[in-house]
């Protein structure tokens, strides 16, 4: 019988031995993406495997973990726990979570397996096929947490027909086809790095909490047991950035450029997570500029001055990020206010109490710009014409959020209007980080799909909104959109609380 | 280099030509001081509409929900087009006035500063 391998031979058979020489293929036949990015490898052998795992062992911590979960989501069900949560208010963000993050999931499975194949190191291949399953099992588990809700709240029944359909959703839905279309190694520094290093930390932490607050114990444990592998995939977001700037200077600019791309389009993904957390937890944690400035700033800043050795700087645009903290989650739900009757979850007014933690929270913008808004918003509700804006918003070429970010620099009142002009076309920005990333790559930006430009192509079926909605995005008419006040899901809570 | 493709010379398919929106040219429209719409509004325009056709049915469409839309004195608003100064008379068309594909309209009516003066 065969002694038992010790751990570290173990280790080396089954990560670094798994690769081989090439004896009759040329090498940079089999890894045909590893050059045209521009970085400079000179040994691969440098990189230092971020998540020392086995596949064996792997295979087991995960099997753990995972009969921990389905314990968990057994219990919430037999319990009929969707009764917990604080407000039918709430699960709404749970909507937007299913159909705008769960399918992010799917796409970081596809992309990570696609890299896992294209990297000439070993040690990253394998990396990456770890956090493949991962994803992939983020994807799962997501949806079982969330099947739960599917019997009781309207709007989750066709969640990823809607990714890649719906208005909003073409928002998360670009940002990672835009990842998964480039390089391996952009891929890494976009996703890995940039994203799971730095920004999904303020999904995964402060609204967790908030699914806690607001009595959602499934979102809660899916959150906690996806957040063990986020600390793993963080490492491999770490290890690339150091890995490419310790292999040759000549990488340098590049990976300051895809860090200055991906930390601005980060930042226009996350204002729909800033709304989540500003308006649509009924119970509050934190505000967004709160957790922005733990989760980014404070986090952020001592990682930056990490890198400063490099020759890497924080990600430009820094101040306009970081005024944008306080108008950002007020920006973003205006806009789905204004769009609610094309929303495939509810919306609403804030009460006023929420107002006045907003006031109290954004002390120097929300009495100012925001308050209003809500004010005759309210308004106009009273007089029986609740405001849904007719017609089509105008779109960012680069991040396709509709044009409501305003001047952060002089005039927060003022919509930024950019725009830029390639081969006798013009094309419309929100600002000036998404101008700079369409004017590096206009070939790539050129082809988006725009679901205004799109729906007035005639692309989007329907004669009318009512039949695109209902035929194109297969939403239930009258019951997915539409505001939260009178909508069949508060009727229903009102009816099973005894209150109605 | 246009893009950081593997594919030499690639080339990216313009998705939002003019041609694609029959006949049509998109103009987006945009009223300043004026937030309770978020952002302006994409219109899909034949060239050849007139500039008080504009006024009469495309901007009710787009902006009368507003308070503020029924008090604007037309004789004072301040155009702006693709971020130059526009002086229109009623009877010129958008393409005589230098509209083209994916123009930018905005305008400013002094004294309507949006909702109690507040720019919303």
């Amino acid at each position: 019988m065969a002694a038992k391998l010790n751990l570290k031979d173990k280790y080396r058979l089954l990560t670094r031995d798994l690769d081989w020489e090439f004896s009759y293929q040329n090498r940079q036949d089999a890894f045909p993406y590893e050059e045209f990015e521009g970085i400079k490898i000179t040994d691969w052998s440098k990189w230092e495997d971020p998540f020392r795992l086995t596949m064996d062992a792997y295979w087991k911590y995960q099997a753990e973990k995972e009969k921990k979960l389905y314990a968990i989501f057994d219990a919430f069900a037999q319990n009929n726990a969707q009764m917990n949560v604080s407000d039918p208010r709430y699960l709404n963000a749970i909507k937007i979570f299913l159909t705008g993050v769960t399918p992010l999931e799917y796409q970081a499975y596809q992309g990570f397996a696609h890299v896992g194949r294209q990297f000439g190191g070993i040690g990253a291949r394998i990396a990456c096929q770890m956090q493949s399953i991962d994803e992939l099992r983020h994807v799962q588990t997501q949806i079982h947490a969330m099947s739960h809700y599917n019997k009781f709240f309207d709007g989750f029944q066709d969640w990823s027909h809607m990714h890649d359909r719906v208005w909003y959703l073409s928002v998360p839905k670009s940002f990672f086809e835009d990842a998964r279309s480039a390089g391996p190694f952009e891929f890494l520094v976009a996703i890995s790095f940039s994203f799971e290093y730095v920004l999904t930390n303020l999904l995964f932490v402060p609204f967790m909490s908030g699914a806690a607050y607001n009595g959602d114990m499934a979102t809660v444990t899916f959150g906690f047991s996806a957040q063990s592998d986020e600390a793993r995939h963080m490492t491999l977001g770490l290890e690339i950035i150091k890995f490419l700037l310790e292999q040759h200077e000549d990488n340098v600019p590049i990976v300051q450029k895809w860090i200055d791309k991906w930390f601005w389009r980060g930042t226009r993904l996350l204002a729909i997570v800033a709304m989540m957390m500003d308006y649509m937890l009924p119970n509050k944690v934190m505000s967004w500029q709160e957790a922005w400035e733990v989760y980014f700033e404070e986090a952020g800043g001592a990682l930056f001055k990490d890198l400063a050795r490099y020759g890497i700087r924080a990600p430009k645009y820094a101040e306009v990020i970081e005024k944008e903290k306080e108008h950002i989650s007020h920006q973003a739900w205006w806009i789905f206010y204004n769009f609610g009757h094309a929303a495939g979850f509810h919306t609403w007014i804030p009460t006023d109490e929420e107002l006045d933690w907003l006031s109290e929270k954004y002390p120097d913008t929300f009495d100012k710009y925001y308050r209003p808004r809500w004010e005759l918003a309210k308004q106009m509700a009273a007089e029986g014409k609740r405001f849904y804006s007719s017609g089509l918003p105008q779109l960012c070429q680069v991040c396709q959020v509709p044009m409501g970010f305003t001047e952060m620099a002089d005039d927060p009142g003022q919509i930024s209007y950019r725009s830029a002009e390639y081969q006798g076309e013009r094309y419309h920005m929100c600002s000036d980080g998404c101008r700079d990333i369409f004017l590096d790559e206009p070939e790539k930006f050129v082809q988006a799909w725009l679901p205004v430009h799109q729906i007035l192509q005639g692309n989007c079926g329907g004669s009318d909104l009512e039949e695109m909605l209902r035929d194109y995005y297969r939403m239930n008419v009258g019951a997915d959109n539409m505001d939260m006040v009178g909508s069949p899901d508060e009727t229903r809570w009102q009816k099973w609380k005894g209150a109605a | 280099m246009p893009v950081h493709a593997i594919t030499p010379d690639y080339r990216g398919e313009v998705r939002d030509a003019q041609a694609r929106f029959g006949g049509n040219i998109l103009v987006y429209i945009g009223w300043d001081e004026h937030l309770l719409f978020c952002s302006a509004k994409t219109f899909p325009l034949p060239s050849a509409m007139t500039f008080a056709e504009l006024k009469a049915n495309v901007l009710p469409q787009g902006f009368a929900q507003h308070p503020d839309f029924a008090h604007i004195n037309w004789d004072t608003v301040q155009w702006q087009l693709n971020g130059r100064t526009l002086q229109a008379q009623d009877d010129q068309t958008l393409a005589e006035l230098g509209f083209d594909h994916k123009s930018l309209l905005r305008f400013k009516t002094p004294g309507l500063n949006g909702w109690r003066g507040t720019g919303v």
